[in-house]
């Protein structure tokens, strides 16, 4: 990451801190919801400022950033995958969904590729229920997916990706 | 950081009330209005089990085994948050509360290593205690294993998350007691598990190896850093000279180890099982306790006279030093300069006693039985090395050296007590109040009034700064002089003190903090208890050594006066400089 990229990262982190002067402890998921609005993820030196900021210790803040499923450790990926876990799609078949595409990126929910390309989100209903199994990548649905056609759409996103550059 | 402090047992705002009755198995006991139940049953001597409960402390309610029927209730009613009130029946141990209590040991069990027999903690632990005290005879939940690695990272304290039952007290205790907050939950649900910022390894972290989190935590999850293999190594080698020393609040405590009630002085028979393990030197940190007095109380003086850095800050306790140098970096150059009692008399075996003795001190292994767990992190420390040779090479807590009796199977109760070797096992008893929260100060003010008055303080003790509370102020009349000291013990209480420092506090020139609430008798290493009163007993045990001996004052013990005259000249003399102080530098960690 440039110097250039981690100024810029720190400026949104402060600018954000600066909306909540002398804020307390009841202010910290709201401040983390902003934060990573701003940078897509809680970087470690957004955590350690959180906790300066708050008067608290940096591993409250990491505990409870990590109770949430919200909150993400690692850069969005270029394409996000959200991928559905309600009900209506566990019972299509959603589980061998999630266990496709772990092993084609190899990475878990929460997670970003090695080669910054895809980040995986599992949601709990991401309320499209009439097209399950359904998964989401940057905004776009794409319904009744099978694993073969997760493959399919993945290698796409790829050879979109090699095009582009 | 934000601390939440509440006497479950006498709350403030209703100790002016009237008591109400309330009926607990079928019988009238007094309570206090608003006090939680399980404080009143405590006081009655009724025992109900808990797990997660820490004494002092708001209840987190978290284990569920202090669970209770009380009438009028649908539910079972966690006595530790649970209010007293005008005329409640409670039933202890109706059917229904031990069936719940077994269940929430059984649950407890269902994913735990249950390697009892290679555990640390195995005879000592308080969920095998539960489930055997509740009848668990078989497994009755199998719930997933969780496989999570062990860190070892860290020189004083192991973590072996798969053993932990997510009470929470370490993580209390770290935050509200000691203000660190080095640890913290992570994660959620069947995931959650007790770990640092980012899971890093506990080397890293903002961990002051304390180890109250060890004292805290009810099973083998969390250990200290064993350094009994290296120890027994050395006493088996023919070329090394083993030579141990022990601290002042050992010996009020080893006995709990064999039986003994809290409070029972042993250093005698300590003394003699040393010899029997092998040691071929036994010395009494008592002796550079001593040491430290006299220059912690010539720096003192000289600060006040100079117009140094004030207020000094007491340097034994090495959480604390750690605690200083990575969260207040600006008052490293409070702290004084000497180094702790341990390291003094290290320095010194391998210097002074190796050249008298005419030792090689590369064939001398020096061992420190401590009541601490910070003192293995201490004696790893750069700045402690001379020339590649250590001060002291091996740190044992009481709890090691009552497992290397246990190895050795000597019969505790049998041994004659034995006296120590001279040179350095000759000490006063201001030494010996080294080892509990006050100490310090009252043996450095016994001598720092002889050095800067040419006069003994009038009364030698020091009621001021003696007792268990966390935060003890005084001002002591030396000479023209008026001397505003404070005494602080848990690190949350230093803080608070720091603070009021930082923000223009100015009437203070002398300031002992111990990491440990309490002091060294409540270290991380000493043997497991969280019963205030057998702290209190241990406490009382050092004050009784003060009050019958005769020497009581670190100048005038004749082998301190002997050293001085012999090798070190004057304290803070090139040597002692050399020899016995030390420096600190500011510590990047995640806070």
């Amino acid at each position: 990451m440039s110097a250039t990229a981690t100024e810029a990262r720190n400026d949104a982190i402060e600018e954000t801190l600066a909306a909540y002067p002398n804020a307390g402890r009841d202010s910290l998921i709201p401040i983390l919801q902003d934060v990573q609005e701003r940078l897509g993820y809680l970087s470690r030196e957004a955590i350690a400022r959180i906790g300066e900021h708050l008067g608290l210790p940096a591993s409250k803040i990491f505990g409870v950033a990590t109770f949430y499923n919200q909150f993400r450790f690692q850069p969005l990926g270029k394409y996000h995958i959200q991928l559905c876990r309600g009900t209506a799609c566990h019972v299509k078949g959603s589980l061998s969904l999630l266990d496709a595409i772990r092993q084609e990126l190899k990475i878990e929910p929460g997670q970003t590729s090695k080669d910054g390309l895809f980040s995986l989100e599992v949601v709990a209903c991401i309320g499209a229920c009439g097209l399950a199994p359904v998964m989401c990548i940057n905004g776009e649905f794409h319904a009744a997916m099978t694993t073969q056609r997760v493959r399919m759409l993945l290698e796409e996103y790829r050879e979109g990706a090699q095009e582009n550059v | 950081m934000t601390t939440k402090t509440l006497d479950k047992t006498a709350p403030a705002h209703v100790e002016e009330r009237a008591a109400v009755t309330i009926e607990v198995n079928g019988k009238p006991l007094e309570a206090k209005p608003g006090e939680m139940l399980l404080g009143a049953l405590r006081r009655a001597g009724i025992q109900v089990p808990t797990l997660c409960n820490m004494e002092g402390l708001f209840p987190s309610g978290a284990c569920r085994m202090c669970v209770v029927e009380v009438e009028g209730m649908p539910n079972l009613a966690p006595s530790c948050a649970c209010p007293v009130t005008a005329g409640m029946k409670v039933q202890t141990h109706s059917q229904r509360a031990i069936r719940a209590r077994k269940t929430i040991i059984e649950l407890l069990l269902a994913d735990h290593p249950d390697d009892c027999l290679y555990c640390v903690r195995s005879t000592n632990c308080e969920l095998q205690r539960l489930a055997s005290e509740l009848g668990v005879r078989q497994r009755r939940f199998s719930g997933e294993r969780r496989r999570l690695k062990e860190d070892a990272s860290s020189p004083s304290i192991v973590r072996d998350p798969e053993k932990c039952i997510l009470c929470g007290k370490c993580v209390r205790v770290c935050e509200e007691i000691q203000g660190v907050g080095a640890i913290d939950f992570v994660g959620r649900g069947s995931k959650s598990q007790v770990g640092t910022a980012f899971d890093e390894s506990l080397n890293i972290a903002s961990c002051i190896y304390c180890g109250q989190c060890i004292v805290a935590c009810p099973t083998g999850a969390l250990r200290e850093q064993s350094h009994i293999k290296e120890v027994m190594a050395a006493i088996n080698d023919p070329e090394m000279t083993v030579i141990v020393q022990h601290a002042p609040s050992v010996s009020v405590t080893l006995g709990e180890e064999f039986g003994l009630k809290p409070g029972v002085d042993v250093n005698g028979v300590m003394t003699a099982a040393l010899r029997e393990l092998g040691f071929d030197r036994v010395f009494d940190t008592g002796f550079s306790a001593d040491l430290t007095i006299m220059e912690e109380a010539s720096e003192l003086a000289h600060r006040i006279k100079t117009g140094g850095v004030l207020p000094m800050l007491t340097s034994c306790s090495p959480g604390w030093i750690k605690f200083v140098e990575q969260f207040y970096p600006e008052f490293t150059k409070n702290l004084s300069t000497c180094k702790s009692p341990q390291q003094m008399l290290g320095a010194i075996i391998k210097s002074y006693y190796a050249e008298r003795e005419k030792l090689d001190p590369h064939k001398i292994f020096s061992v420190a039985i401590m009541p601490c767990t910070a003192k293995k992190f201490e004696s790893g420390r750069g700045e402690m090395l001379h020339d590649g040779v250590a001060d002291v090479d091996a740190v044992l807590t009481t709890r090691e050296l009552a497992r290397v009796i246990r190895m050795r199977h000597l019969d505790f109760h049998a041994l004659k007590p034995e006296t120590p070797d001279t040179p350095f096992g000759e000490r006063s008893s201001a030494g010996k109040l080294f080892g509990a929260s006050g100490g310090v100060m009252e043996a450095a003010l016994r001598t720092a009034h002889f050095l800067l008055t040419g006069k003994e303080l009038e009364n030698l003790k020091v009621d001021a700064v003696r007792g268990l509370k966390g935060q003890k102020e005084a001002r002591v009349k030396v000479g023209d002089l008026e001397v505003g000291v404070a005494v602080v013990s848990g690190l949350q209480n230093a803080r608070k003190l720091l603070e009021e420092i930082r923000a223009g506090r100015r009437d203070l020139h002398f300031i002992e903090v111990m990491t440990c609430p309490g002091g060294c008798i409540n270290g991380g290493g000493q043997p497991f208890t969280t019963d205030t009163e057998a702290v209190r007993a241990r406490m009382q045990a050092l004050y009784a050594i003060d009050r019958d001996e005769h020497v009581r004052t670190s100048h005038s013990n004749p082998a301190i006066q002997r050293i001085y005259s012999e090798f070190l000249g004057s304290p803070l003399s090139e040597k002692s400089h050399h020899l016995l102080h030390t420096h600190y530098s500011e510590r990047e960690v995640l806070t």
